[in-house]
């Protein structure tokens, strides 16, 4: 068995079998997010496009992907999200190169 | 390996597999699929086509015979004079290429009709069309032209290399004469649907888009921008099975059921008619050729609109392909209710 199975995506609701109270709850969370709101429908399928890229999920990546899509969305502009969420992952990373410089400082003569 | 869905069944003579019943989904709902009137005779011409799209229901091509003869042309003309059609819609193919097709367009427009053509745009650039967006002009022709997005990659992917840019000549030459310019009262659509396995965007959304890039990118006008859901049929079921989408895609048309686009289905409304002449519900069922009720006159010759109002209209497993998200006609999306 892999670690990621495609099919898993669709049997999401399985994780319901147990405590589907608390699955309920989450799906109308989810669900409630993604309405046209303040924000349209093609700018949080973008969010989510760049989060799960941040979050490397494969099943959401996979998921958002399509939705862009739907939303209306193309390749540069969906290419433009990833590289956003890429490059605060990155810059985050590398902003903790200070702390790196602060260790070295503190036992450094 | 369980998917949450029944077992698909394996599709029939070119119809896709699907998780649900059409006509049991229908009943679900307390819905049943009856015509309403007959406002529109859909015309198709014949499957000869100067481009072979990866999408077209039609599976059209250069290469296709099968083509309206002058005979049933004239039974088409004899119809729409003989009950004031107030709605000739034409399609192919290129409708174009048929060698009866502006003496069809004379006499629809003669009669009182209004009429619409699915014009592919790059088939204006083909010898023996010149003129064409003048005889256009001329006889007052509605355009519907497919241009799948305002991008050449996009458009070339599904259209064939060197569409694009063939369309946006066409395009230039359509607004050159008044199409789609305000005030001009020549009626320029344009039609989007989705390169590959996806449902296709809010159509208002997509047509800001469209107008905004076209306007920007190209100087171009149209007047409103329709969306079209890729059916499950023929040469893009073809491309459903090669690239392993099929389930999925049939899962999603399925799940995206929305009963507020079955009043406004284009098969309420219209008629269709093939190239010899025989009868259907919409141009999907003439290419799976599911031809009308059978206890209805099943052609153009024996055509009564008054039998055929509140038929019975025949449904497949394709029809989820009309009735998904915001729904899909010949006229774009039936529904702006949310799904």
């Amino acid at each position: 068995m892999a670690y990621y199975e495609e099919d898993d995506l669709q049997r999401f609701s399985e994780i319901a079998k147990h405590r589907p109270d608390l699955f309920e709850k989450f799906m109308s969370w989810y669900q409630a997010c993604q309405e046209e709101g303040a924000l349209s429908r093609r700018e949080k399928a973008l969010i989510g496009l760049a989060v799960a890229h941040a979050l490397q999920c494969p099943y959401c990546i996979d998921a958002f992907s399509q939705s862009c899509l739907e939303a209306g969305s193309n390749m540069e502009q969906m290419t433009e999200a990833i590289h956003m969420a890429s490059a605060i992952r990155g810059g985050a990373a590398l902003i903790h190169g200070l702390q790196a410089h602060h260790s070295v400082e503190k036992v450094s003569m | 390996m369980s998917t949450g869905l029944p077992v698909l069944q394996p599709g029939l003579n070119g119809w896709p597999r699907s998780a649900a019943d059409f006509g049991e989904t229908l009943r679900a709902h307390g819905m049943e699929l009856q015509a309403a009137t007959v406002d529109t005779l859909q015309v198709n011409v014949g499957k000869l086509c100067n481009q072979a799209c990866k999408h077209c229901h039609v599976d059209a091509s250069p290469s296709r015979t099968e083509i309206m003869t002058r005979e049933t042309a004239a039974a088409v003309i004899d119809a729409v004079r003989r009950w004031r059609i107030p709605i000739v819609d034409i399609t192919g193919g290129a409708p174009e290429l048929n060698a009866s097709f502006r003496h069809l367009v004379q006499e629809a427009r003669a009669a009182g009709a209004r009429v619409i053509v699915r014009h592919n745009l790059t088939v204006m650039l083909e010898a023996g069309q010149e003129g064409l967006p003048e005889f256009f002009r001329d006889h007052a022709v509605e355009i519907a032209s497919s241009l799948p997005y305002f991008l050449e990659e996009r458009t070339d992917a599904q259209r064939g290399h060197g569409v694009f840019q063939k369309s946006l000549i066409a395009l230039r030459r359509l607004n050159s004469v008044g199409y789609g310019k305000t005030g001009s009262g020549l009626t320029l659509d344009l039609v989007y649907n989705p390169v590959g396995a996806f449902l296709p965007p809010a159509q208002a959304s997509i047509e800001a888009d469209f107008k905004r890039e076209l306007m920007n990118r190209y100087g171009l006008v149209f007047n409103h921008l329709y969306t079209i859901t890729n059916m499950p049929i023929k040469r893009f079921l073809d491309y459903l099975h090669r690239s392993g989408n099929e389930e999925r895609y049939m899962r999603k048309l399925v799940e995206a059921f929305n009963p507020a686009t079955v009043d406004g289905l284009m098969c309420r409304n219209l008629v269709s008619v093939d190239w010899t002449g025989r009868l259907y519900d919409c141009d999907f069922n003439q290419m799976l050729e599911l031809g009308v009720d059978p206890e209805l006159p099943q052609t153009i010759s024996d055509f009564d609109p008054k039998k055929f109002v509140r038929r019975r209209i025949m449904t497949r497993s394709h029809c989820f392909g009309c009735t998904a998200g915001a729904g899909s006609s010949c006229g774009g999306a039936v529904s702006v209710s949310s799904f």
